[in-house]
C-alpha cells in the first residue's frame, strides 16, 4: 500500500528525521564510524605496501588508491548501516510508517554521505603523506571532486543495500551489484584527482570530469528516488 | 510456440549459413584488410547486445512499475542474451583489435563502457540466481542503470578521444560493404528475436512448473 | 574450445611482433573499399578471422542447446508432474 502524495516540506521533514535517526544512533557507540575509517586506512596501506618499489611508493598510484579506498570503505559501511536496520527491523518499521518513500531513500543517502565524508577528511591526508602528493594544492576543486564522487557512489550504494536488506548472499551481492554500475564515477573520480596532483594542473580538464560527475549524479539520484518505492514493496 | 517460429528459424539458419559466402563476396577495406571482415559480425552483434540491455531495462521498468509476470519473463531472457551477445563482442572486438590496432584492449571509453554494461548484465544473472526471495525486483532496479548505459556507449566514440571506429563508419559504407553488413545485421537481428521467443518460452514452462507444484501442495 | 583458442592467441601473438609496429591509426570515419589485398596483410590475419567466426557460431549454436536442454528438462518435469495430478484426482 503505498503512502498518500506529501508536500515537499514534508518529504524534506521526513529525510531529516531519517538523517537525525541515523546519527543518534551512530554517535552512541560510533562502531560504524571507526570500523569504517579502520578499514580504509589499512586498505590504503595494504596498497602502499604492496606497491612499494625500492623503498618509494608508486607517485602516481595516489590518486587511484584514494578512490579504491573510498570505494572499498563505502561498501563496507553500506553494508554495515543497513545490517543494523534489518536486526533491528528498522526498515520495515520506516516504511510502515505513513511518511513518502522518497524521502526516507534521501535521509539514508544523506547519512552515508556523512560517513563516508568523515572517512575522506581522514584519507586525504593521509594519502598525501603516504605518496607524497599534493592533494592539498586545490582543495576546492578537490572538495568538489571527491562531494560530486561520493554522492554518485552514495546514491547507488543506498539504494541497492537497501533492496538487498531482505535477499540472500546479500554480503557478496552488493560489490556486484554496485561496483560496475559505479565504475563511471570511480573512472571520473581518479582522473580529476590525478589531474589535481600533476605540477601544471589544467583546470578545464578537471572541470570537465566534476561536470560528469555532477551529470553522473543527478541521474543515479533521479533513477534511485524513482525505483526505491517499487523496488521497497513487497 | 507461435506458428511463425519454425519457418523463421529456419530462415535464419539459412541466413547464417550464407552470411560468410555473402561477406567473402564484397571487397576489403584498404587499411585493415582481411581482418576487417570480422566487422560485418562484431558490430550486428555489439548492435543486439545493446537492444539486449534495452529490451531488459524497459522490460524491468514496466515490471517494477505495473508488476506483470511476463515482463519479468522477458526481461530476464533478455538479461540472459544480453550476456551471449556481449560476450561475442567482446571476443571479436580483441581479436580484430589484435591486427587493426596492434592491441588486444585498450582503456578507451567505448570498450570500458561496453565491458562495464557486460558484468551488470553478468550481475543481473547472478542476482536472479543466487539472491533468493525478492531477487527480481533487485535484479529489475539493477537493469534500469544497466540501461542508462547504452546511449552511453553508443555516443562514446563520437564525443572522446577513442581509438574505436566512429558512428559514422555506417552510413558512409559503400552500396556493397553496406549490402553485407545489413545482411549480416537481418540475420543477427532475427536470431535475436528468435532465441529471445524461445528463452521467455522457457521461463513460461518454468513458471507452469511451478504453479504446478504449488497446486500439488494444495 | 579454450585451450584450441589459448593456442590460436599465442601462435598469433609473435606474428603480430614480427611486422614493423605500425602506429595506431586515426580514428575511421569513413571505410574505403579496395579490391586487392596487400600481400603482406594476407596470412597472418586468417587466424583471427577464422577464431572469430568460429566464436559466434558456437557460441550461438552453444546457447541454442543450452536453452534446449533446460527446455526439454523442465517440460519433462511438467508431463511427469500433470500425469501425477492426473492420477492422483482419479483415485
Amino acid at each position: 500500500m503505498t503512502p498518500p502524495r506529501r508536500s515537499r516540506g514534508e518529504g524534506v521533514r521526513t529525510a531529516w528525521l531519517v538523517l537525525r535517526k541515523d546519527l543518534t544512533v551512530e554517535v552512541r557507540s560510533l562502531e560504524i564510524a571507526y570500523t569504517t575509517l579502520f578499514f580504509a586506512v589499512s586498505c590504503v596501506l595494504f596498497f602502499a605496501f604492496a606497491l612499494v618499489k625500492e623503498g618509494k611508493a608508486p607517485e602516481d598510484g595516489a590518486a587511484g588508491i584514494l578512490w579504491i579506498a573510498i570505494a572499498f570503505a563505502g561498501t563496507l559501511a553500506l553494508g554495515r548501516t543497513f545490517e543494523r536496520e534489518r536486526q533491528s527491523e528498522t526498515l520495515r518499521a520506516l516504511l510502515m510508517a505513513p511518511a513518502d518513500r522518497p524521502a526516507i531513500y534521501v535521509g539514508k543517502l544523506l547519512g552515508i554521505i556523512a560517513l563516508l565524508s568523515a572517512a575522506e577528511i581522514v584519507l586525504v591526508p593521509l594519502v598525501a603523506f603516504l605518496f607524497q602528493a599534493p592533494l592539498l594544492s586545490h582543495p576546492f576543486w578537490l572538495a568538489a571532486v571527491l562531494i560530486s564522487g561520493t554522492i554518485g557512489f552514495a546514491a547507488v550504494g543506498t539504494l541497492f543495500s537497501a533492496m538487498l536488506v531482505r535477499a540472500r548472499s546479500r554480503d557478496v551481492l552488493l560489490p556486484v551489484l554496485l561496483y560496475p554500475i559505479t565504475v563511471p564515477v570511480i573512472i571520473a573520480g581518479v582522473r580529476a584527482t590525478a589531474e589535481l596532483l600533476q605540477p601544471d594542473v589544467e583546470l578545464a580538464l578537471v572541470r570537465f570530469w566534476v561536470a560528469l560527475l555532477l551529470a553522473l549524479d543527478v541521474v543515479f539520484v533521479t533513477l534511485a528516488l524513482w525505483t526505491f518505492e517499487p523496488l521497497m514493496t513487497d | 510456440m507461435p506458428k511463425w517460429f519454425m519457418p523463421l528459424a529456419g530462415l535464419a539458419g539459412v541466413m547464417f549459413a550464407a552470411s560468410p559466402f555473402v561477406i567473402a563476396s564484397v571487397r576489403y577495406e584498404s587499411t585493415m584488410g582481411l581482418v576487417q571482415k570480422i566487422f560485418y559480425y562484431h558490430m550486428p552483434s555489439a548492435s543486439m547486445f545493446l537492444i539486449s540491455a534495452v529490451v531488459c531495462g524497459i522490460a524491468s521498468a514496466r515490471y517494477l512499475f505495473k508488476g506483470s509476470p511476463r515482463q519479468d519473463r522477458l526481461a530476464y531472457a533478455a538479461a540472459e542474451l544480453a550476456v551471449l551477445f556481449g560476450a561475442i563482442t567482446l571476443v571479436t572486438g580483441p581479436l580484430w583489435a589484435r591486427k587493426a590496432w596492434g592491441v588486444w584492449w585498450t582503456w578507451d571509453v567505448r570498450l570500458t563502457a561496453s565491458l562495464m554494461g557486460w558484468m551488470v548484465a553478468w550481475a543481473y544473472l547472478l542476482v536472479r540466481k543466487y539472491g533468493g526471495p525478492g531477487s527480481d525486483k533487485l535484479a529489475a532496479g539493477l537493469a534500469l542503470f544497466g540501461m542508462a548505459n547504452v546511449p552511453f556507449v553508443y555516443i562514446s566514440v563520437n564525443y572522446w578521444r577513442t581509438i574505436h571506429p566512429k558512428t559514422s563508419v555506417v552510413p558512409t559504407l559503400p552500396a556493397d560493404m553496406g549490402g553485407a553488413l545489413w545482411f549480416s545485421f537481418a540475420s543477427f537481428l532475427l536470431l535475436f528475436v528468435l532465441l529471445l521467443r524461445l528463452r521467455v518460452h522457457l521461463e513460461e514452462q518454468r513458471a507452469k512448473l511451478d504453479s504446478l507444484y504449488l497446486s500439488l501442495d494444495e | 574450445m579454450r585451450a584450441a583458442l589459448l593456442v590460436i592467441m599465442l601462435l598469433t601473438a609473435p606474428l603480430g611482433a614480427q611486422q614493423p609496429e605500425a602506429q595506431p591509426p586515426k580514428p575511421v570515419d569513413e571505410y574505403v573499399p579496395v579490391s586487392q589485398l596487400p600481400p603482406q596483410d594476407q596470412l597472418p590475419a586468417a587466424p583471427l578471422l577464422v577464431t572469430a567466426y568460429s566464436f559466434v557460431w558456437i557460441a550461438l549454436f552453444g546457447y541454442l542447446v543450452s536453452v534446449a536442454h533446460r527446455l526439454t528438462k523442465v517440460q519433462r518435469e511438467v508431463e511427469r508432474l500433470e500425469s501425477d495430478i492426473s492420477k492422483g484426482s482419479r483415485t
